[in-house]
């Protein structure tokens, strides 16, 4: 067809219609890797119906009581709040207050049939992605069987979360909602072959085992000359979580600068640790533990040294006395590229125990090479992205497991789209092309001319901090929680702060008479009449810097004047005021509901 | 529910000059109908004074009543203010004008407060070249009262109620021209591109500066068959030229086309540049603009934008040679300058 080109290359007129366009616009939903549909339950949570809210969070994340204490929460950096004011909404800790304040949900969830539709799955390793496909199959009729090498479910959850973060009641909560769909569970089993497994014939497989090995500094010299008082992080947490250690020396160093030392110090802290460090070798602003894990440490009189990486453990007369570190200075090069150079200064740190914590990686010595499962770089197998089949059709990894560490959440996400593709492959179906689509839905909030289904005024509140247990309790005990979570009316108040970004500003074309009254009203100025033109002109034109290119143009069809309305998403507070000064309705708040697809569904 | 207004801004827009904000020029949330022009005007008021760096404080509006004259409410709520009787406005404009001639003057009126019970005071505060700006939220209809055909209607316009006018219209530009005043445009609330730079020069002329402006009343007069609706004023405007107002500190880095443009200077250095200027219109020249509304209208057309301008002329002030200083400043020694000054005075009528 002949296609007519214009002068220039206007923006087209924005497809609502597309579902990823309005998810993009609900930041935290887009950014959370389940898609968990935030504002509705924060909604909810404000409504006081924490039951509703629990469900749509256990629908969509599995562990709401787990994810609200110990989230990596990608939801909140994205989260619009931040761009308009200090701090985004403490979505996390908002999820812990459906968990905490909840009814009965158990006659909520879904009845297991006890016909089963004849078809085995075994999932290898009991964490969070392993748990979330048998959520996801066990109510389709699988037979699932479950195999664990630790004494109960929960895998890095149970081992690696301190219980000052996550009690074992909650953990253990959660986790049976699952187990208690009829699961036949294997403990204290570990799988030495996957061949083992598959000649027991299971109709598919699923791997998720984590990343478990801790990295170690093996070449260090010492490192091995007082083994008893050198411990690796992950194995260290794992040993104080199921009771095998209860002690710790009085001064304890702390090597790495992640989630798992800032876990290790703080538990350090509680095991008789008096003097406890933790020592990165590079710059602050480079740790990867989450800053409220680093404040939480230092709030626990935990100092963190920066720049100083180990050069050598001291042992005498084969007792660690402590280690030698150097001093550097990060340089960066001119491709950004980070150095660090030795100042030639070196500092010696006294201690009696040595937690080393500088990441984990993945293991699979139990996977024989002769199973048609590919492994590539790193000796990681070889999984589709989206599929997460392995190059053996019955083969399915997830969590830490299929790309390497991530956190909780990730691999809960990782497991619905597993137990999608196992149900597909199952029914003999492509687990590619034939996944299903998400679930949306477009409902207007309108109830009078001021008035709207969602409570649409913005309030001024800064973000409330969560109270915490004193410090004299907690250091204590180590399965004293040391948050105490909001209290229904903080939880109110927090989630007042929530702006509605799933309630859509919705603009018709052909109802609008180009009065102008959302552009004068809009408190942010994020819309514009103007001449179309290409975007990075556009973007240029508007009634405001536009600026954050990963922030969408909502733009409409050419109106009358030839103009078009240029609407960006960027800092638009959901306050409704374009569709409340809009005298012909072109504008509507409507409320978008996105839910991810599940097995089954 | 809201008629509250958001607290946050977008976190990048700049300042201005002093440090203001565009928020600090913001008055309260509009009460008025969804879609009035006239918050379009408002709005086109908040950006020429941001825009033009006036401090709040050294700025008065005024108003009378009528929807218009509710407006002051919607902007400039660091400014001062009078919300005077019906029609009455210009009286106390040239009481506070009087009393201080070192504030902006701003004056708020609709086609009721200033065409049919205050005509007598506009026409007057014309005559005299008051300092101030008059702008007129012009309708066509009595919105605050449901909607009567005013005495801007044009004749054989349909309200809503489906009744033609059957009454001339009083075109309040043309009036002011034949009255004398030395600034007179007319826009559209709908064309801010116009309207903004329009209130940026009438504050900058010293003397009488009104600028007429067609607001559609959404609720009463925006129907098929009024002369007053967005759709019929988008198809029916013309422009007398492209306008563009540069202050005088400003260097002019617009490109214009040669040809069909025109600078008219301001008394302070500032300048109107006029581009694609009509054939056969001098904004300078009294009876060409009046022939240009005249023509205009008999091809059933809107004539906008700047008619008519004569940037010298003598204000109340320079007639009267009243004092810089406002009133409440003079001290008992500036009144009262003693028996030497009477003295001298009587001895001029010897």
């Amino acid at each position: 067809m002949f296609v007519k080109l214009n002068k220039v290359n206007a923006v087209k007129p924005t497809n609502i219609k597309d579902p990823e366009y309005f998810h993009k616009v609900v930041d935290c939903q887009y950014a959370c890797p389940a898609h968990t549909p935030v504002p509705e339950y924060i909604r909810l949570i404000a409504a006081g119906m924490y039951t509703e809210a629990y469900m749509i969070n256990w629908e969509s994340n599995v562990f709401p009581g787990i994810l609200g204490r110990t989230c990596d929460r990608p939801c909140e950096p994205a989260c619009r709040r931040g761009r308009v004011e200090e701090e985004p909404v403490a979505i996390c800790r908002l999820k812990r207050v459906a968990a905490d304040h909840k009814g009965e949900v158990r006659s909520l969830m879904p009845t297991i049939p006890k016909h089963k539709n004849g078809r085995k799955i075994a999932l290898i390793g009991g964490g969070p992605a392993a748990l979330t496909v048998a959520r996801d199959l066990a109510p389709l009729g699988y037979t699932v069987d479950l195999y664990d090498d630790q004494k109960a479910g929960g895998g890095m959850m149970r081992s690696q979360i301190p219980a000052f973060r996550l009690p074992e009641a909650v953990l253990d909560e959660e986790v049976n909602y699952i187990l208690d769909m009829g699961i036949h569970t294997h403990f204290n089993t570990y799988v030495s072959s996957l061949k083992s497994v598959l000649n027991k014939n299971y109709d598919a497989v699923f791997v998720g085992t984590g990343a478990p090995r801790g990295r170690d500094l093996p070449k260090l010299p010492g490192r091995w000359e007082d083994k008893a008082h050198v411990h690796i992080g992950i194995e260290f947490l794992a040993s104080v979580a199921f009771e095998h250690t209860h002690k710790i020396g009085k001064k304890v160093l702390v090597l790495g600068g992640g989630n798992t030392a800032m876990d290790c110090c703080r538990t350090a802290r509680r095991l008789g640790g008096e003097s406890v460090k933790v020592v990165v070798r590079s710059p602050f602003e480079t740790m990867k533990a989450s800053p409220w894990e680093i404040q939480d440490a230092k709030r626990e009189d935990i100092p963190i040294l920066n720049n100083m990486p180990p050069k050598e453990f001291i042992v005498e007369n084969g007792k660690l006395k402590g280690v030698i570190f150097e001093h550097v200075d990060a340089v960066y090069d001119e491709k950004g590229r980070r150095n660090l150079v030795p100042t030639g200064e070196t500092t010696f740190l006294e201690a009696d125990d040595v937690i080393i914590a500088i990441g984990q990686d993945n293991a699979f010595p139990w996977i024989e090479r002769d199973l048609g499962i590919e492994f590539g770089d790193w000796d990681m197998p070889v999984v589709d992205r989206q599929s997460f089949q392995s190059t053996n059709p019955k083969v399915f990894f997830g969590g830490d497991a299929a790309f390497g560490p991530e956190n909780v959440i990730t691999a809960v996400a990782h497991g619905h789209q597993a137990a999608i593709s196992i149900d597909l492959f199952l029914q003999g179906k492509h687990v590619k092309n034939e996944r299903p689509s998400p679930m949306t839905n477009l409902v207007s909030q309108k109830m009078g001319i001021h008035e709207w289904r969602y409570d649409n005024d913005v309030v001024k509140d800064l973000r409330y901090a969560v109270p915490h247990a004193a410090k004299e309790l907690t250091l204590q005990n180590r399965k004293v929680e040391v948050e105490l979570g909001f209290d229904e009316r903080l939880g109110f108040k927090e989630a007042q702060r929530c702006l509605n970004c799933d309630v859509q500003t919705v603009f018709n074309t052909s109802r609008c008479i180009e009065c102008d009254a959302c552009a004068d009203i809009c408190p942010t100025s994020c819309i514009t009449f103007t001449e179309n033109g290409e975007e990075e002109d556009l973007r240029h034109r508007l009634n405001a810097p536009s600026t954050d290119l990963s922030q969408d143009l909502y733009v409409s069809d050419v109106l009358p004047t030839k103009r078009v309305m240029i609407k960006d998403e960027d800092v638009c507070l959901h306050c409704g005021l374009c569709a409340e000064r809009c005298p012909t309705a072109a504008w509507d708040m409507q409320q978008f509901l996105y839910n991810t697809a599940k097995a089954g569904l | 529910m809201s008629y509250i207004l958001p607290p946050f801004r977008h976190p990048d827009l700049p300042t201005n000059e002093l440090g203001f904000a565009r928020k600090d020029y913001e008055g309260a949330l509009s009460t008025l109908c969804a879609g009035c022009g006239h918050d379009s005007i408002s709005s086109a008021i908040i950006q020429a004074c941001y825009e033009m760096n006036i401090e709040p404080h050294r700025l008065a509006k005024l108003s009378g009543i009528g929807c218009s004259s509710k407006t002051p409410a919607y902007f400039l709520g660091n400014s001062h203010g009078f919300n005077s009787v019906h029609g009455r406005m210009p009286s106390v404009a040239t009481g506070a004008n009087l009393a201080n001639r070192q504030l902006l003057y701003l004056g708020v009126s609709g086609d009721g407060d200033s065409a049919s019970i205050g005509i007598g005071q506009f026409v007057h505060a014309i005559r005299r070249n008051l300092n101030i700006v008059y702008i007129v939220m012009n309708n066509g209809c009595y919105g605050l009262t449901k909607g009567q055909d005013s005495a801007t209607a044009d004749a054989g316009s349909v309200s809503k109620k489906g009744h033609a006018n059957p009454f001339t219209a009083i075109n309040m530009t043309a009036l002011a021209i034949e009255m004398g005043a030395n600034f007179v445009a007319r826009s559209f609330s709908g064309d801010k591109h116009q309207l903004i730079p329009l209130i940026k020069a009438a504050m900058n002329h010293p003397g009488f500066a009104l600028i007429d402006v067609v607001s559609p009343c959404v609720t009463f007069n925006n129907n098929v068959g009024s002369t007053k609706s967005y759709d019929f004023v988008r198809e029916h405007k013309e422009a007398t030229s492209e306008f563009d107002f540069v202050p005088e500190h400003d260097e002019i880095t617009a490109d214009y086309a040669e040809g069909s443009s025109l600078d008219v200077a301001m008394h302070d250095g500032s300048i109107i540049h006029l581009s694609k200027v009509a054939k056969g219109w001098d904004p300078r020249n009294r009876f060409s603009a009046l022939s240009a509304l005249n023509n205009a209208e008999q091809r059933g057309e809107i004539l906008t934008g700047l008619l008519f301008v004569h940037p010298e002329g003598r204000d109340l002030h320079s007639v009267f040679h009243t004092v810089e200083a406002p009133l409440n400043s003079l001290q008992e020694k500036d009144l009262c300058p003693g028996k030497g000054v009477l003295a001298q005075i009587n001895d001029s009528f010897r």
